[in-house]
């Protein structure tokens, strides 16, 4: 066989397995959104969840899923920077911070339902948390950071050193070279990385469901006062989440739409995160133009 | 005899146990462009990344000597590296301008240290544009991105966010030879302009563009400074063997 056509043969083959993954991926989500957006209105989407009877909606669990991505992103996001800008920009190349690396290597690599049930053991029993929000936002953060870390120091690493150089010779000192260059020209490749882990814990399940619970007690929209027990910014109340109902409904679901709230909820699911998929790359891209010209 | 800006004395830099810089003994005067020339790996580009201490930042690097910017020692334990990079600017060979706009650029030095007056800012963009040779080519685009000029008009934007900072000295360390021969021949002037009211110390491989430019040269080889004196009068007449070799072509 001479080389041009061995060149021939591994090309098609190489397409050949790209076009595979392509179809899965795209089978999957033919197949779900297929199964899920006819039941999608806004009723559904809004309304909340019935346990017995038909007709019930995941407005509960939705906003569950968005509130409590928020609070961990809350936690989570100063956490990782600061980390981030420690690792990258600060630390010197020894035993400590290799073994720092190593420490978010292995936690990242946590299955995400042995940090849920170390969170439900930790926040929820230990220290009295109950099933809540705050617990989950806490689990998930501990699932969250070691990914976010990694990312913005990535993000942090691809600026040149020259840059630091020229913030330095300009008479900076290594904190200002850091906040106001560094990080600045960092910022797109940052929100991207935050995007796209809002979208893993958007779909995480088995974090949460030993720490924010499976039940979605009724929420009165109307009361924003967060210490009180049926408002929705209490952090204290127990939240099942749009991922979290998936699988409850699929494991001991008894209303009779079970399959068909299963369908709409997984549609839901999987167009959030795409959309934050999106969203990411176009905020991404827009933010670079935006700062690299004021 | 004309005042020393800088003075350096047995200067002795180690990489590790390696001795790059074996003893430099140095004066710099104010105003005027003097060239650092030398074979690659001579240690000249070393040299001058001591003179504002940004040798601080490669790890294992031990210094001994003296370096002193008007009769202050720049190594003292009290000495502030970032008060001592106001006064020393530097240029690098690759163009090194923030991913910011090219206004942006040249008033970073102003904003960090606190000036917030619009007019002041916007006065020392063009006076720093200006002096730089820059001002007529991105007066009408100040605020894209300082990345979309050429090689050499981000070098020079380079130049004038130093220049913003009004600072005592400029280091330049071969800050064309990533740059095309019209780009280099617009740095050159520019640097010619501005001997007038800075001290320019450059570090240069293009011999010519040392004997175009500069007032004084300083020759160095194998980590030592090998002769210094008056451009033309060096090129013409070296004292020193190793000298008219190098001038000559005869190796480097």
């Amino acid at each position: 066989m001479n080389a041009k056509t061995s060149n021939k043969i591994a090309v098609a083959t190489l397409y050949l397995i790209a076009l595979i993954v392509v179809l899965i991926l795209l089978s999957l989500l033919g197949y779900i959104l297929y199964n899920g957006v006819p039941v999608i209105s806004w009723h559904f989407l809004t309304a909340p969840a019935k346990a017995f009877t038909a007709g019930g909606g995941i407005g509960i669990q939705l906003f569950n899923s968005f509130y409590l991505l928020i609070l961990s992103m809350l936690i989570c996001f100063p956490i990782a920077l600061g980390a981030a800008i420690y690792l990258n920009e600060y630390a010197k190349q020894n035993w400590v911070t290799a073994l720092i690396r190593n420490a978010i290597e292995i936690l990242s690599s946590l299955p995400s339902v042995v940090v849920g049930l170390f969170g439900f053991l930790l926040f929820v029993v230990y220290f009295g948390l109950g099933f809540s929000i705050l617990s989950g936002a806490i689990a998930l953060t501990f699932f969250n950071l070691p990914l976010l870390t990694r990312t913005i120091e990535d993000s942090l690493s691809a600026i040149p050193d020259a840059q630091r150089e020229g913030g330095l010779a300009l008479g900076l000192s290594r904190w200002e070279t850091v906040t106001k260059i560094i990080v600045p020209a960092a910022v797109p490749s940052i929100i991207t990385g935050v995007i796209l882990s809002a979208g893993r814990v958007f779909g995480e399940a088995a974090a949460l469901i030993y720490t924010a619970g499976q039940s979605a007690p009724a929420l009165n929209f109307a009361d924003w006062n967060p210490f009180n027990i049926s408002s929705p910014l209490n952090p204290m109340r127990p939240a099942e989440t749009l991922a979290v109902h998936i699988w409850k409904i699929n494991s001991e679901g008894i209303m009779p739409d079970a399959k068909a709230i299963s369908s709409g909820s997984s549609a839901v699911l999987v167009i959030a995160i795409l959309l934050f998929n999106f969203a990411a790359r176009f905020i991404g891209r827009r933010l670079y133009k935006r700062l690299t010209s004021s | 005899m004309t005042e020393k800006i800088l003075t350096t004395h047995d200067l002795h830099l180690y990489y590790g146990n390696k001795e790059a810089l074996k003893g430099i003994n140095l004066d710099f005067n104010r105003l005027g462009i003097t060239a650092l020339i030398g074979p690659s790996g001579c240690g000249k580009s070393t040299y001058l990344r001591t003179l504002n201490r940004m040798n601080d930042l490669i790890p294992d690097v031990t210094i001994t000597g003296e370096v002193k910017f008007q009769g202050r020692d720049l190594y003292a334990p009290q000495a502030d590296t970032v008060e001592i990079r106001k006064e020393i600017g530097m240029v690098f060979q690759q163009p090194n301008p923030f991913p910011f706009s090219i206004y942006e650029n040249v008033v970073y030095g102003l904003r960090i240290a606190g000036v917030r007056d619009k007019s002041v800012l916007d006065e020392a963009v063009e006076k720093s544009l200006r002096q730089a040779a820059v001002w007529d080519e991105v007066r009408d685009h100040l605020h894209e991105s300082a990345l979309a000029l050429s090689g050499g008009q981000q070098q020079r934007v380079c130049i004038a966010r130093v220049l913003a900072v009004s600072p005592d000295i400029i280091l330049l360390d071969e800050p064309t030879s990533a740059l095309d021969p019209v780009s280099t021949s617009q740095i050159e002037a520019t640097l010619l302009n501005l001997r007038h009211d800075y001290t320019i110390i450059i570090v240069t491989h293009n011999l010519q563009q040392a004997s175009r430019i500069s007032d004084r040269t300083a020759f160095f080889m194998d980590g030592e400074l090998v002769e210094v004196g008056n451009t033309k009068e060096m090129f013409l007449n070296p004292e020193k063997k190793k000298t008219e070799d190098y001038l000559s072509g005869r190796f480097g």
